[in-house]
């Protein structure tokens, strides 16, 4: 059993190599290939799962030590793998969405004449993250997490030939590099620590550390998290991520690879849990962004992004929940799963609308498309009916116990984040309706594209319909699935612990709150955009909607002081640079060349003059001597 | 006669040897002023020979002399040759490694 983990890894990674070295006569059966690694790479999951369910709970867990990576003296890394219920949860949701998205892709992707390379990214996306998530020290976790990035690189900026890809491209990947410098820096504290980076060892003697100790690998880890899942403040560059690939979106920036930064959370759990400034931090950062990406949602027109700000709220709802410690781990990834399953099935939704609309993003220009395109209507709608948390669905489910959780912190806090929670799904009800009601609903407001044809919506072809339908099940169901007998709960327990806090609210009066606030949001956007018809262009707005407009200033800020900033210190660097330090250099030089200058006149070339000064050189000496002589 | 007198006449002729070299121009003259400077060194070191009662001094101003000799050998020829293409005898003249 353990020599198949190794295999999870490889198929994927195998199928990266082949598509992205075969050359074009791979080209027609490129996307099969990909296709059927991802999904080869599923069953091993499945079977693996099988086996981890038939051993009883406490040795659900499955390591094995590939090679040595770096053995030298006291150091040692190791290329080891560790499966055990959290590990698992995640290679089942990403083998799983990753195959749906993968066949979604030979549809979506068909027109693209680089289809092949694409594919190819995205199997290498899926051994990177895989890789990730089944390492069992941080040292090949970082790996892993340098994997994903590039690509998400790659994939972002797949469209190079626009330029705003290519950028959006750049942006993902330094954002991203200022939180794997936060990784690194933590992998590194964990060494000289711990001496090791094994998550065995680490976590284990976590607990003995000095608290300044672990707050600040901590936070390290969390200024990680915020880079891979776009947490405030490094949550600029998942907006303009929208620019690749819709299943790019569906996949890596909305299902699987942002949630990375929850997963390095939940399992340095026990780093956190001895560090308690430090899960501070993590909820303050996870309740910020939560209502943050979900103003953000509210104000934006562009469908996808409009998503993506919703993504970026909902892993918010996800870090809140690891940082409440034990009581909240479950829950975060129990919504991180269901989360992969309607936000996925939410992005695949509207890639195949975009794929009916001739590419239209603006959702201003959509209307009145349910019955053009009925698949994705209700699949779409079953996803937004899960993400708003109506009850039943899985949104429901998982959103609930986290907001249950929040007031569970106790005290003011608890107040404070469960406010921010119940707020925050508020907005999310509202901004959901919102895209629905525009896209879906109303009068049509289709408009010509730039060669001047109108939009002939039509339903997208099977490979596009079959995942959204797979993963519209999944939106349905894997809530009450999880919870029926708290299955998921138990599950995971072993891995993560559980803990039950004392909310003030009992969890009926949680699911009332929540509930109200639902149909105030819902109520609110229907009031706004289902009652009277939309305009196509977008009104000025007050204040606040144009700061939501702008990603609530987020670059602006970015602008002014990083940019600016560095700007500015790279412009004194470099004058001290020139005064300084080649002021020194060139002020030696310069004295040597005039020091030369006077010896050479000594050189005049006279005979006469070198006698003098052969006479001269002997007198000093013959008196140098003469006077030693009398001393 | 007093030794003595013998090794201030050296040095007299070596003073003026060694003026005669810094302050003429002409390279003939100069040779013959290094010439009195090397004959001032030889009556000094006979004069030693005769104060210490050994021949090394003697051994050395007959060394001296070879040595002159052959110095001047290449010397004159060196100071025709200049003649020769400047048509003048001046030290100064020949300042530069060129013509």
């Amino acid at each position: 059993m353990e020599n198949l983990i190794g295999l999870l890894v490889l198929a994927p990674l195998l199928g990266a190599g082949v598509l992205l070295c075969g050359g074009r006569r791979l080209d027609r059966t490129g996307h099969w290939i990909g296709t059927l690694l991802a999904a080869a790479s599923f069953v091993i999951g499945v079977v693996l799962f099988a086996d981890l369910l038939g051993r009883p709970a406490d040795d659900r867990e499955l390591g094995t030590t590939v090679f040595s990576w770096v053995p030298v003296g006291g150091f040692r890394a190791d290329v080891g793998f560790q499966l055990d219920q959290l590990s698992m949860t995640f290679v089942l949701l990403i083998t799983g969405v990753g195959s749906l998205i993968h066949l979604y892709s030979v549809g979506y992707m068909e027109h693209d004449e680089r289809r092949r390379r694409f594919f190819g990214y995205l199997n290498l996306f899926l051994a990177a993250m895989l890789l990730l998530v089944l390492a069992d020290n941080y040292l090949l976790l970082y790996v892993g997490w340098e994997g994903v990035g590039l690509a998400s690189y790659l994939l972002i900026g797949f469209w190079q030939h626009k330029p705003s890809a290519a950028t959006a491209a750049k942006k993902a990947f330094l954002v991203n590099r200022v939180g794997d410098m936060g990784l690194s820096i933590a992998v590194m504290l964990m060494f000289t620590t711990f001496g090791t980076f094994a998550f065995g060892p680490v976590l284990e003697h976590a607990d003995q550390a000095g608290e300044g100790k672990l707050t600040a690998i901590g936070l390290m880890l969390l200024l990680a998290a915020c880079g891979k899942s776009a947490q405030v403040p490094l949550q600029s560059w998942l907006g303009d991520a929208m620019e690749g690939p819709t299943p790019v979106s569906a996949l890596i920036h909305a299902a699987t690879m942002v949630t990375a930064g929850v997963y390095l959370i939940v399992r340095s759990g026990a780093i956190f849990d001895a560090a308690p400034d430090a899960q501070t931090a993590v909820v303050t950062v996870g309740a910020v962004t939560l209502l943050f990406g979900a103003i953000v949602g509210c104000a934006k027109d562009d469908i996808k992004k409009a998503l993506a700000g919703s993504t970026m709220s909902q892993i918010g709802y996800m870090i809140l929940a690891a940082g409440l410690g034990p009581i909240g781990y479950v829950f975060a990834i129990m919504h991180l799963v269901t989360h992969g399953f309607f936000k996925a099935g939410l992005f695949l939704g509207a890639g195949s609308v975009m794929h009916g609309m001739n590419d239209e993003v603006d959702m201003r220009r959509y209307g009145g498309l349910r019955t053009y395109m009925p698949v994705t209507f209700v699949t779409f709608g079953l996803g937004y009916l899960a993400i708003i948390g109506f009850p039943g669905l899985s949104g429901f489910f998982s959103k609930d116990k986290i907001i249950e959780a929040a007031f569970a912190r106790g005290g003011t806090e608890g107040w404070i984040l469960g406010g921010a929670a119940l707020l925050g799904a508020a907005i999310t009800a509202y901004y959901m309706t919102r895209v629905m009601l525009l896209t879906f609903f109303g009068e049509k407001r289709w408009q010509p594209d730039a060669d001047g044809k109108l939009p002939h919506p039509h339903e997208s072809p099977r490979t596009m319909t079959i995942p959204m339908i797979v993963l519209a099940f999944g939106s349905v169901f894997a809530g009450g699935l999880f919870s029926l007998n708290d299955a998921f709960l138990k599950w995971l327990e072993p891995v993560t612990g559980h803990a039950e806090g004392d909310s003030p609210l009992t969890a009926t009066q949680v699911t009332a709150a929540t509930m109200v606030v639902l149909v105030v949001g819902v109520a609110l956007a229907w009031a706004q955009y289902g009652r009277r018809p939309v305009p196509v262009t977008a009104p000025p707005g007050g204040l606040l909607v144009r700061a939501a407009r702008r990603d609530l200033l987020q670059d602006d800020f970015n602008h002014v002081v990083l940019v600016r900033g560095g700007e500015h210190l790279t412009r004194s660097l470099v004058y001290v640079d020139h005064t300084l330090v080649d002021g020194v250099v060139n002020g030696t030089a310069a004295s040597v060349g005039g020091l030369s200058g006077r010896m050479r006149r000594l050189q005049n070339g006279f005979a006469r003059s070198y006698a003098v000064s052969m006479f001269g050189g002997a007198a000093v000496l013959i008196a140098a001597t003469l006077l030693m002589r009398a001393v | 006669m007093n030794p003595a007198n013998y090794l201030y006449l050296a040095a007299l002729l070596f003073t003026i040897g060694a003026a005669g070299v810094l302050i003429r121009r002409n390279a003939i003259v100069i040779f013959m002023c290094v010439e009195l400077m090397l004959n001032a060194c030889n009556l000094a070191f006979v004069t030693f020979s005769r104060l210490h009662g050994n021949l090394d001094g003697q051994i050395i101003a007959f060394f001296t002399m070879v040595v002159a000799a052959a110095e001047v050998v290449i010397g004159l020829a060196i100071i025709v040759t200049i003649f020769r293409s400047r048509h003048s005898a001046s030290v100064d003249d020949a300042s530069l490694l060129k013509l």
